[in-house]
């Protein structure tokens, strides 16, 4: 059994949290959160840890360099990088609207990346 | 000289949430008038998420947050003024302000809220030495070059200070290919949120350096590289911990200044420690009818606050245009063992709501206690898992407390360890 030390970034709150995962990396207990979205944080975290990203994208013809982006959902923390590559060597036509999506489907994870501002 | 019942001065957050819910409580004539060319304010070059938590209950980036706002003064009668800078704001209430399409503008306002955010501490407030080469700025400044012109300002870069601002801009600057040596922090703990110590350094094995500042910089034309030394307990370098740090940036993220020019120079007085004006429990200053919110008032951690309380201060406003609004004798904040500042300043005595006191703790604290007394007694003890200096608390106040204690008493608020 190994015991991991994690900090929740699920809010402000910061607590600290200790998980007891098993042999076979499952999650036997979860201790030092104080509410349901600590457990289910230290849960991801230990199995499969995902964040999401924000970035920007080159605007083409417009007022504006570029525009902010955010992944729709979070995205599996070991692909950030192999996403940004994607992000980076994309482009979207001026104008672009918040919520529009600027990469569907990014890199087979299921998740959007979409705008978070307009741009003229 | 245009009439209007309110003039907001700063089109960000603070001064849209303040105008909006003047509007909301039947205010009729309200202008905005904001510098930068779009409303917003710094929400548009802070493209993470994490705004709107408390606020909105889902985890927006900034441009989204402040597209809210945005969107919901464009479908009232609200007047927007863009690219306009106040420069005055005289006794009688008069702003006066500049803008290419306007020229010199003169405002006559039943009443006005302050609204004009802070900036950052910037390198000439701090005493390092060396030369002046390119590639030292601000973590806000570099953001914006990141986040709003499209390029990389630097490739190695050193950041001095652990706020908020400086850990999202580790992150930023990594995500884009640069390399982020270190994060240098003078204190013994990081002025920044513990779930952006997780999110912005951790995730990517930043080192956050403690009691470590910058001591010098070097690089005549270019930054080349800095000098780190660790600190004392009395905050000053040790001989002999120098350390070279080859780097083509210095990003400093080492506090923020509530930006209160026109408020120092229409005479109000600034508290000492939050650097803004002082107010009593709807934001309103001494000066009769001007109120303050966000973070020309105090610094806040997240924009959900900044939000409540501007919708404070909009609500003042509203009651003081149509002469609802209760001054008169005051009772007193203070902030003792412990606790750094209080927002409000004052209270009426015969306020018709409960009272939200504000504050910041000068260290870090576990399992301790807020205690809250008046009048030689205990109003309230509200236990703590964990304080710290980057989190602003706050204690909630019963009306029927405030209205029973004598004119001029002090409210007292402190940290049990």
């Amino acid at each position: 059994m190994e015991k991991r030390e994690l900090v929740c970034v699920a809010c402000p709150l910061g607590c600290g949290i200790t998980v007891s995962i098993g042999d076979n990396g499952e999650v036997l207990e979860i201790t030092g959160n104080t509410c349901k979205r600590g457990d289910a944080y230290a849960r991801n975290e230990v199995t499969a840890p995902a964040r999401s990203l924000t970035t920007t994208v080159r605007v083409d013809g417009g007022k504006a360099y570029v525009v902010p982006v955010k992944s729709a959902g979070p995205v599996p923390k070991g692909m950030m990088f192999d996403c940004m590559k994607v992000i980076n060597n994309a482009s979207i036509k001026a104008p672009v609207k918040i919520g529009d999506v600027v990469i569907k489907d990014i890199l087979g994870t299921g998740v959007d990346i979409v705008a978070t501002n307009n741009a003229e | 000289m245009t009439n209007f019942d309110l003039a907001v001065v700063g089109g960000g957050p603070a001064g849209m949430a303040a105008a909006l819910k003047a509007h909301e409580e039947g205010v009729q004539k309200i202008v905005v008038l904001e510098r930068a060319e779009t409303l917003g304010g710094i929400l548009e070059q802070c493209i993470h998420t994490g705004f709107g938590l408390h606020y909105f209950g889902e985890e927006l980036s900034g441009p989204e947050y402040a597209g809210r706002f945005i969107k919901l003064l464009e479908e009232t009668d609200i007047v927007v003024k863009t690219d306009t800078m106040v420069i005055d704001i005289a006794d009688d209430n008069t702003v006066t302000a500049v803008s290419k399409a306007d020229g010199l503008l003169k405002i006559k306002a039943k009443a006005v809220v302050l609204a004009m955010g802070c900036r950052e501490r910037p390198r000439g407030a701090l005493s390092i030495s060396g030369t002046r080469g390119s590639g030292i700025m601000t973590a806000g400044t570099a953001q914006k070059y990141v986040n709003i012109d499209g390029y990389m300002p630097g490739h190695e870069v050193v950041i001095l200070g652990s706020g908020d601002i400086g850990l999202i801009m580790a992150r930023r600057m990594t995500l884009e290919g640069a390399k982020v040596k270190m994060v240098c922090e003078l204190m013994p703990y990081s002025g920044g949120l513990t779930r952006n110590i997780v999110q912005c350094l951790e995730d990517f094995d930043i080192p956050l350096k403690l009691s470590t500042t910058v001591v010098a910089t070097h690089g005549k034309e270019r930054l080349e590289g800095v000098t780190i030394a660790k600190v004392d307990d009395r905050l000053q370098p040790i001989p002999g911990t120098e350390e070279y740090v080859p780097c083509d940036t210095l990003m400093l993220s080492v506090g923020l200044i509530p930006e209160n020019e026109l408020s120092k120079n229409s005479g109000l007085e600034l508290d000492r420690i939050t650097n803004g004006p002082k107010v009593d429990e709807y934001r309103e200053t001494e000066h009769s009818g001007v109120f303050a919110c966000g973070n020309v008032l105090q610094v806040h951690d997240l924009v959900d606050y900044v939000t409540e309380e501007s919708q404070i201060a909009g609500l003042g406003a509203a009651k003081f245009i149509k002469g609802e609004k209760v001054s008169g004798d005051c009772v007193y904040t203070n902030g003792v063992s412990g606790v750094r500042y209080i927002v409000p300043q004052r209270i009426n005595r015969e306020t018709d709501a409960d009272v939200k006191l504000y504050f910041r703790v000068g260290a870090v604290y576990k399992d301790a206690s807020i205690v809250v007394e008046a009048n030689g007694e205990t109003v309230l003890s509200k236990k703590k898992k964990k304080l710290c200096p980057g989190e602003m608390e706050y204690v909630l106040i019963k009306k029927d407390v405030i209205a029973n204690l004598p004119k001029d008493s002090v409210i007292t608020v402190r940290v049990e360890a």
